[in-house]
Parts: C-alpha cells; structure tokens; sequence
C-alpha cells in the first residue's frame, strides 16, 4: 500500500522521483524542440520564403548526395 | 527515375508522413497517459511484496521497462541504419537520428533504476553484475552514436556515417554480451539476488506488462513528436538556403 | 594481389621513415604501465594479480592513439582518392593498410609487452600465452581501429571520437584476451576455450571489418 513501503522505501522513491523528473526532461525537451522549430518556420514562411522552392532545393540536394 | 524508387519516393514523403504522425500522436499520448494511471496504481496500491525482495520489486516496475526500450531503441536504430543505407530512405535518417537520444535516456534509467536496486539487494550502489555491465557498454554506444551525429554537420553524410556505425555495433551487442557473461562467470562472487526472479507470479507480472506498455508508449511518441521536428529543422534549414540564394541573386 | 602488396610495401616503409610515430606509440605503452604501480602501491602481489588486465587495457589505448593516422596521411594529401580510382577494390585497401598497422605498431606493442610484464612482476609461466594472447588480439584492434579512422576521417576532434566510438568494441578482445592468460596463472577455467574464442573474434573482425570501414571511406571520397 502506498505509504507504506516497507524499510527500503527511500530507494522506490528515489528510483521513482529520478525516472519522473528524468522523462519528464526528455518530453519537455522534445516539446519545446518541436515548438521553436515550429515559430522558426512560421516566422521564415511569413516572411515569404515559399515552401514550393524550399522543396526543390531539398530535391536538389537529395539527387546531389545521391550522386 | 525508375519505378520502384518513385514507390520509395512517395512512400518516403515527409509531407505525408508529418500528417499520418499529427493523427496519430493525441491518440497515442492518451493511451500513453492511461497507461501509467493503470500502471502506477496497480503498483502502489495492487502490487504485493515479494517474498524475496520486498517492496523494492517496485523498483523492477521501472527498470525492467527501460531496459527493455535500451535494446528496443538500439534494435530501432539499427533497422533503421538498414533503411537507409540501402534504400536511402529519407526517413530512416531521421528516426535512426532521433531515436539515439531518447534510447540513451532510458539506457541512463535503467542503470540508474537498477543501481537503486541494487544498494538495498546487494549492499551496494554498482555490482559488475552481467546485465548492468552490458547495459552500461550498451549505454557507450549511444553516446558514441550521438557524438557522432553532431560532429559531421552534413545530414546525409552524418546519417549514413551513423547508419555504419550503428549496424557495426548491433552486430558486437551480444558478442558483448555474451563476452561479460563469460566474464561474470569466472569473477563472480556466488549467490547474489539476480535481478530476474526464477519464477514471476502474475500479481506482479501484470503490473510490470502494463507500466512496459506505458513505457514504449511513451518511446514511441516521443520519438514520433522528435521525428516531425527534425523534418521542419530540415525544412527550416533548407528555407534558410533559399533566402541566403534569394539575397544573393538581388 | 601485387597491387595489394605493393600498398602494404608502401605504407610499411612510410611507417619506417617516420619512425616517430611508433616510439611515441610505445613510450605512450611503456609510461601507461609505469604509472599504474605509483598509483596502486608497490605491492608485487597485488601488480601479478592485476598484471594481464594492465597490460591489455594500456595495449589497447596505445594501439587507439595510433590509429587515426591509418588513412589521415593520405586523406590529406589526396593519394587515398587516387587509390580508390586504382585497380584494387576499398575493402582490400582497408585490409592492406590496416594489415600494415598491425606489422608497423601492433607486432611492436606486443612485443614490447613481456618487458613491461617484469615491471608488473607477472609470473614466469604467463609470458608465452602474454604473447600468444597478443599475438591473436592486437589484428582485431588494428582492424577495428580501422573502422574508426575511416568514420571520424577529416573531422575535428577526430581523435577524441574515435576513442568513445571504438573502445566499447575492443571490449570482447580484451575479456577473453586476460581471461585466456588468467587461466593460466590462477586458473582454474582452462586456457583454451577463452584464446579460440579470440581467434575467433579476430577471424570475424578481420572478415567483416573491411566492409565497413570501406563503406565510410566512400562516405568521405564522395
């Protein structure tokens, strides 16, 4: 039951608090990563760099590392 | 362009692969999220001790998931490595790169999860037990990986340098393994509790199958959500290219 | 095959000329080992006990600071892209130039290895499978090593990179290299099981190594 762990109850804890505070990192990392990205993209589209080129350059530079 | 790369093509379009993950993602967070509600309560208020190891079997709640998402992720990266050395595919480039970080962390978990264990069961922090040390060579390989990821800039150079490297060590993962059992063998103290009971009793082995759900759940979203963000910071990149192209050429 | 030869001649003499790089190699082997006693206490018992490990790990470390000079040289200087133009496929340019490492850096380090052992005070009985054990290890490390170079090729920081890159892979050699010696010494697993395991990590380094490293060369040729 909780609140009763038994004599080694700091280590659960510990291994818990760590596992939760450890993943809880890892999503705010990925979330706030995927968040700038997002405003950066945004920003560069507002200012009228058009996706369509982008995506020929991308092709360009694809069938370049391919040679 | 032959036919069966334009089927890679399409297959490979990130537009479309940006549009299947945003579907995905919300329901997959919410089964996610019920998981470790499940999970959680089934090992805090369920779950009774076990006989030999006490309330820190909780303890094997955790660990037992992360390690195995530590070799899931490496396996992931490593069919992804194929992916894209043979085929090229554009995408097994960004999953190979995106999982490395997320496997390591739950590699630094285990050992840190089986390290808490392992002071009140053995009496100390670290045990050159077989199974931790593999984990921790394990654990070398995917930093070398992510060193080696930030150190080309190039991505395509830097994903296919990263695909050799990830398939070399896939193959050396049970060499290895196999090599530090050996080696446990022959150093080993005997009769120390083995982090694998013998036999597990189902009102333990339930609540550890739901919280390994909800672990490679949670894996697969974070990797998913990390893997539409590498493709916009490509696409970002790639904008950026024009603009500098377009404020060159006025 | 001449065409083989012929680079394994070439590299050899290189070596040869700038016979530098292999002293430093082995004053780097000789001062590692040295160090050790100062810093765990002249006690002779405890120096035969560790002696084998000792001597692998600071094998395998001078045989890593060696190895990005493999391809180094003749990245820069352009002459690897003219051998990847010539007759001879990459895999056996690989083969032949990390064959020339171990003859030029391995072969010495091992040899090198008994006169450390009598610093360690390792038992008289241990210094021929020492140099069996060496003997069968250190072409797996020069292969490896190999791999290594060819993925951090032109990188800075290269050196560094490779260490974290390659170590976790010598870790195979080195277990069965020191449990093989140690069976020796304390027994009491026998001595054979552990050294055939190391040919045998050797034979499938040197066979599929190659590959590899090949594959990251064309990498960096592109």
């Amino acid at each position: 039951m909780m609140g009763n762990l038994g004599e080694h109850a700091a280590f659960i804890v510990a291994a818990y608090a760590i596992v939760a505070i450890v993943l809880a990192g890892l999503i705010a990392w990925v979330t706030l990563d995927a968040r700038s990205q997002a405003r950066l993209l945004a920003e560069l589209e507002a200012k009228g760099v058009s996706r369509r080129s982008a995506r020929k350059g991308r092709k360009r530079q694809a069938s370049e590392a391919a040679e | 362009m032959t036919q069966t790369e334009g089927l890679f093509n399409r297959l490979a379009n990130p537009t479309r692969f940006m549009s299947i993950a945003a579907a995905i993602l919300p329901w997959l967070t919410g089964v996610t999220v019920i998981l470790f509600a499940v999970g959680l309560y089934l090992t805090f208020f369920v779950a009774p001790p076990d006989y030999q190891q006490g309330e820190t079997v909780k303890i094997m709640f955790i660990h037992v998931p992360a390690a195995w998402l530590a070799m899931m992720g490496y396996s992931l990266i490593a069919v992804s490595s194929i992916g894209s050395l043979i085929w090229r595919h554009p995408l097994a480039d960004v999953s190979a790169k995106t999982a490395a970080p997320i496997g390591a962390v739950f590699t630094f978990l285990a050992l840190v999860t089986g390290s808490l264990w392992g002071k009140p069961m053995w009496g100390t922090y670290w045990v050159w037990d077989a199974r931790l040390t593999s984990v921790l060579v394990l654990l070398f390989l995917y930093l070398g990986l992510i060193a080696l990821w930030q150190s080309i800039e190039e991505p395509s150079r830097a994903g296919r340098a990263a695909a050799i490297l990830a398939l070399v060590g896939f193959v050396n993962v049970p060499i290895i393994k196999f090599s530090v059992d050996w080696w446990n063998t022959l150093h080993q103290p005997a009769s120390v509790a083995r982090l694998d009971g013998p036999a597990i009793h189902s009102s333990i082995l339930t609540p550890l199958l739901v919280m390994a759900a909800a672990f490679t759940c949670l894996f697969f979203v974070l990797h998913l959500k990390a893997m539409t963000t590498e493709i916009l910071r490509r696409r970002v990149e790639a904008l950026r290219m024009t603009q500098v192209a377009r404020a060159a050429a006025e | 095959m001449s065409a083989f030869w012929a680079l394994v001649r070439r590299d050899l003499r290189l070596a040869w000329r700038e016979g530098g790089a292999i002293s430093t190699t082995l004053g780097f082997y000789l001062v590692v080992v040295a160090i050790l006693p100062l810093g765990l206490g002249p006690d002779l018992n405890l120096l035969a006990r560790i002696a084998p490990g000792v001597l692998w790990v600071a094998l395998l470390l001078s045989a890593l600071l060696s190895v990005d000079r493999i391809f180094h040289n003749d990245h820069e200087d352009g002459a690897l892209e003219l051998l990847a133009l010539g007759p001879l496929p990459l895999e056996l340019i690989v083969v032949a130039k990390a064959l020339a490492h171990w003859i030029s850096t391995g072969i010495p380090l091992v040899l090198a290895a008994p006169v450390l052992a009598l610093l360690l005070n390792l038992p008289a009985e241990a210094f021929g499978v020492l140099l069996l054990t060496m003997a069968t290890g250190t072409p797996a490390t020069s292969f490896l090593g190999a791999l290594g170079a060819a993925l951090t090729l032109g990188l800075r920081r290269g050196g560094l990179l490779l260490s974290l890159l390659i170590l976790p892979l010598f870790v195979p050699v080195l277990i069965f290299g020191v449990s093989a010696i140690n069976a020796v010494i304390i027994g009491p697993s026998p001595f054979l099981p552990s050294y055939l395991i190391l040919a045998a990590l050797t034979l499938a380094t040197l066979a599929l190594t190659p590959f590899a490293a090949a594959a990251a060369l064309r990498l960096n040729l592109q």
